[in-house]
């Protein structure tokens, strides 16, 4: 019978589901994710697929995310007839990213895979046709990727503050008054 | 004897007047059959991902007009709804009616247009496209009374709306959802559900079984249309979905056709979404006050909603500074395309356009 | 009234009949001691002056009434800006594509290029030679009138494929290749259809198709009703328009074979399909509605003004099948035209044949025989079309055109599946 609203499972209940299969699977698990070995990643997807109780028959996106030091994958799994999501993550290496790919298990990863590769330069390996997709093929760099045109200087892309803010100041004294509104 | 010949690479786009926008499929072709599809995206791409981590939270709302123009609402929506969760913001229940009933007029313009663009792929001479649009005009013109947009509404808030609806919004509304769109509904009956033709281009073509469609991550209407009942509105109920009483239409055999009807009976259901959430329109503020310089704590939300396409996810990482350090967009124009391929290998060109209408893509999402 | 009739009975101004202006003409010619052969030539050339005008009229005018009458079908107001109801736009329209430039792809061959245009006019123009006018009034009566016809519209086609084939485009070929499929399909039913017609008329003379209607009363749709819709069919689709239009089909292939034309060169593509849509109304007008004929309304308005009228009017339901229906795909269109079509075009014209024979030798009156034919015919026609409508029934009727409604989600457990082909082995290439 499924949830009324969609459960999300902890991520240490899906680590705890997935040792009792394959000990070696897991890395580390937190309330929110569980976080997967890279070597074994590809079986211990098809246990998540296939087993009765997690049930992730569904893949409902697959993304990474640059942290600097490393990349991880991002995966959101549901069942539908249980409704149910869980999330998992891979990590893996930073200057040559190279995770397996679950497109041969998931048909909807195939188009996904190609777009974290391109955007991200993530290898996946065992992917059918891994090239670029929204990108021309010989477009320098991966743009998504923090590293991705380093300003001078040494800058890093992305918002560390406001704009106009200086030192000290919150933010919060860029709203705009609207007298009687109490806005 | 056979005559063998040698397939001919025939370019479906992007300069094609029944591919939606700039998608692009490159079909080997023997005959009029289809032997091998490749399909090229990208025409679009303005990077939208890496654009929103130079800009704050709220900077990023009208990005989410811009991938989905067709559902401008339903893009507000569902980014708002995860920067909420990411930073714990509450919505005013007038609020969540307002987003309940924008959300449902934003789908019924949507499915106007999927639903007449398809008829034209099916090769009707633009009268249901004209007819469809008219419908839709008529709902952009309450996008335009309340917000001042038509297609790129930039409405929804973090934390509420941005506008409280004006004084001649309800009658306006309550004249469109009881006496145009019905009467309109029905005219879609008499032309394109019962015409024949339409069935003999629609019925069995673009087959997808429910386990292929599962397999594939397919959602909305695609999903539907292969007898899955699964609406994300019932499902994960947002925006408090779970109040109003609506059904979810579901085919039988995953065509084309089966597609096309659900859409229609899919505006039926918005409207009687509608017209629950006007009946309960709460009064109070359309908006909590939220810190305008927001800084979501550190971490991440994935949120979705069910928007016309499918499920529209937004996945949105947060390091605590005032832009998004991550933000990935589950496009489902995009992942309902994984099947194309498979859908349209052994099907004639025509089959491959109609089949191609019914997944009703926007390559402004797909390319995002 | 009288005297007004006889004011003008005869002269030139009787517009009744406008051959009554070629007389003075006559007369004058043969005064100057112009031979017959002189007098036939120059007259030959009157007529066919006459003609190209009509064309050109009609053409310029029925791009209005096309996009006039489908905006008003698709709830807009079509052209309203340029004159008196939008009446010159097709003129503003006319002097655009002359001024645009006219592209030629560099690998097309010239001169079949440029020639297939023009030869997709001619057809149009030269079908309507035949037509009778009015009682007098036809410019070129030819005793086989209606198998010109038959052979003149066919010769669209062929220019229609020289245009596919020269463009060196693939969706042109795509179009050149249905057409010649289509062509090959339709023809049969469409001269099947027809030979009922010739087998009551006895002749293939156009002027006696339309007195022989005259003289027993009767519109021939009346007598061929199934005739009639085989031939409106089978001749929408020669002419490329919806349901059938799949040789341009915009959706599918584009511009179908004129996707490479530009300029004016497309302009003529553009003019001549509504000049072959006049010319297939005209033929249908006389062959199946009586021509210049009416029931003795010729009598008070001119019979070319009827027949105009009558064009008009089936012109308009030519519009009307295009501003509704969507398209059948080839495979459809063809198996149409050989299972359906064909079948009941040969089942019509052996019935037909056994009246007249019964006709003939029974010797009984007209007036039995006309409304007998009539009701055994209309009964043909709807036994008929319900038959094959009950044995050859799509299959798409197997599901239920309406989804079911579920309150609530409702997955069934399905088997985990691998993907499709496609991920698994290499993907596309």
């Amino acid at each position: 019978m499924p949830h009324p609203k969609t459960v999300t499972l902890s991520g240490e209940a899906v680590a705890a589901r997935l040792r009792a299969s394959q000990p070696e699977a897991v890395r580390s698990a937190t309330e929110q994710y569980v976080v997967l070995e890279p070597a074994g990643m590809y079986e211990a997807m098809l246990f998540l697929r296939d087993d009765a109780e997690l049930d992730g028959k569904f893949l409902i996106q697959l993304c990474s995310v640059d942290l600097h030091t490393r990349m991880d994958m991002v995966y959101h799994f549901a069942s539908l007839a249980q409704n149910h999501m869980f999330q998992v993550k891979v990590p893996c290496d930073h200057e040559k990213p190279v995770v397996q790919s679950i497109a041969p298990l998931w048909a909807g990863a195939w188009l996904q895979e190609r777009e974290v590769y391109d955007l991200m330069g993530v290898m996946f390996e065992g992917h059918p046709s891994l090239t670029r997709l929204f990108l021309w093929d010989s477009f320098p760099g991966h743009p998504l990727r923090k590293d991705f045109m380093s300003l001078p200087g040494g800058l890093k892309p992305g918002l560390s503050q406001f704009p106009k803010q200086k030192e000290g100041q919150t933010g919060q004294e860029f709203r705009p008054q609207r007298p009687g509104t109490g806005l | 004897m056979p005559v063998k010949a040698a397939p001919v690479e025939v370019n479906i786009g992007p300069q094609h007047p029944s591919t939606h926008g700039v998608f692009r499929m490159v079909a080997k072709i023997d005959g009029e059959r289809i032997v091998d599809v490749n399909m090229i995206v990208g025409y679009l791409h303005r990077s939208m991902e890496k654009l929103a981590e130079e800009r704050t939270f709220t900077q990023n709302i009208p990005f989410t007009d811009r991938m989905d123009y067709l559902a401008a609402m339903s893009g507000n929506l569902g980014y708002c709804l995860s920067v909420e969760k990411l930073a714990g913001v509450e919505v005013p229940e007038r609020a969540m009616y307002l987003r309940v009933i924008f959300a449902e007029l934003q789908r019924v313009a949507s499915h106007c247009m999927a639903t007449g663009a398809f008829i034209n792929d099916c090769g009707a001479w633009q009268t249901p496209v004209m007819w469809c649009f008219r419908d839709r005009e008529r709902v952009l013109d309450l996008f335009e009374m309340t917000c001042g947009a038509r297609l790129t509404t930039n409405y929804m808030r973090i934390g509420g709306v941005a506008f409280d609806i004006p004084d001649e919004f309800l009658p306006a509304l309550d004249k469109l959802i009881n006496d145009e769109l019905p009467k309109a509904f029905e005219e879609y009956e008499e032309l394109i559900v019962g015409n024949e033709i339409i069935m003999m281009r629609a019925r069995d073509v673009g087959v997808v079984t429910p386990e292929v469609a599962i397999n594939a991550s397919l959602s909305g209407p695609l999903l539907r249309s292969a007898g899955i009942a699964w609406d994300l509105r019932k499902a994960d109920p947002y925006c408090g979905y779970d109040r109003f009483k609506f059904d979810i239409p579901v085919g039988y055999n995953g065509d084309a056709y089966d597609r096309m009807v659900i859409r229609i009976e899919e505006m039926k259901q918005s409207l009687r979404i509608i017209r629950q959430a006007v009946a309960d329109l709460p009064d109070g503020a359309h908006k909590t006050d939220i810190p305008l310089a927001l800084r979501p704590p550190a971490g991440e939300a994935y949120s979705r909603v069910e928007s016309p396409k499918g499920e529209l996810g937004f996945y949105v990482v947060s390091d605590g500074g005032p832009a998004p350090y991550r933000w990935h967009v589950r496009a489902p124009s995009l992942i309902n395309l994984s099947v194309l391929r498979e859908m349209t290998i052994g099907q004639t060109i025509s089959d491959a356009i109609v089949t191609l209408g019914s997944i009703d893509i926007n390559v402004g999402e797909l390319d995002r | 009234m009288t005297m007004l009739l006889d004011l003008i009975t005869g002269y030139w101004w009787d517009a009744r009949d406008l051959s009554n202006m070629t007389r003075p003409l006559y007369e004058f010619l043969r005064d100057q001691g112009v031979s017959d052969a002189g007098i036939f030539v120059i007259s030959a050339l009157l007529g066919t002056l006459a003609i190209i005008s009509f064309v050109g009229a009609v053409a310029i005018i029925n791009i209005w009434v096309e996009r006039r009458v489908v905006g008003r079908m698709q709830s807009r107001l079509g052209p309203n800006r340029l004159g008196p109801f939008g009446l010159l736009q097709p003129i503003a329209d006319a002097i655009k594509l002359m001024q645009k430039e006219v592209l030629q792809p560099a690998s097309a061959p010239g001169w079949i290029y440029t020639v297939a245009p023009i030869a997709f006019t001619v057809p149009g123009i030269a079908i309507l030679a035949v037509i009778p006018w009015g009682r007098n009034m036809v410019l070129a009566n030819l005793d086989v009138g209606l198998l010109y016809i038959l052979g003149l519209s066919s010769l669209a086609v062929l220019s229609v494929f020289m245009a596919g084939y020269s463009s060196n485009n693939k969706y042109s070929l795509f179009g050149a290749m249905r057409v010649i499929a289509m062509l090959v399909s339709y023809e049969i039913p469409i001269v099947a259809g027809l030979l009922g017609i010739v087998l009551f008329a006895g002749s293939m003379n156009l002027q006696e198709i339309v007195l022989f209607q005259e003289e027993h009363w009767a519109f021939m749709i009346m007598l061929q009703p199934l005739a009639f819709l085989i031939y409106f069919f089978s001749i929408s689709a020669e002419l490329n328009r919806t349901p059938a239009d799949i040789a341009e089909a915009e959706s599918e292939i584009v511009g179908g074979y004129h996707t490479e034309y530009s300029g004016m060169k497309f302009g003529l593509f553009y003019a001549a399909e509504l000049i072959n849509a006049v010319a297939v109304s005209a033929i249908i007008a006389t062959l199946f509605l009586g021509g210049w004929w009416t029931y003795k309304l010729d009598e008070f308005i001119p019979g070319w003004m009827l027949l105009i009228g009558k064009i008009y009017g089936v012109y308009f339901i030519f519009v009307w099948t295009r501003g509704t229906l969507p398209r059948f795909r080839i495979d459809q269109l063809l198996a149409f035209a050989w299972k359906w079509l064909t079948p009941m075009a040969l089942i019509n014209v052996i019935v037909v044949a056994a009246e007249v024979l019964l006709w003939n030798e029974t010797g009984w009156s007209d007036w039995f025989w006309i409304p007998a034919i009539i009701a055994i015919n209309t009964a043909l026609c709807v036994g008929l079309i319900v038959f094959f409508v009950k044995v050859f029934a799509p299959k798409f009727q197997r599901f239920p055109t309406r989804p079911r409604f579920y309150p609530g989600i409702d997955v069934p457990s399905l088997p985990a599946v691998t993907p499709p082909d496609f991920a698994r082995k290499g993907g596309p290439a």
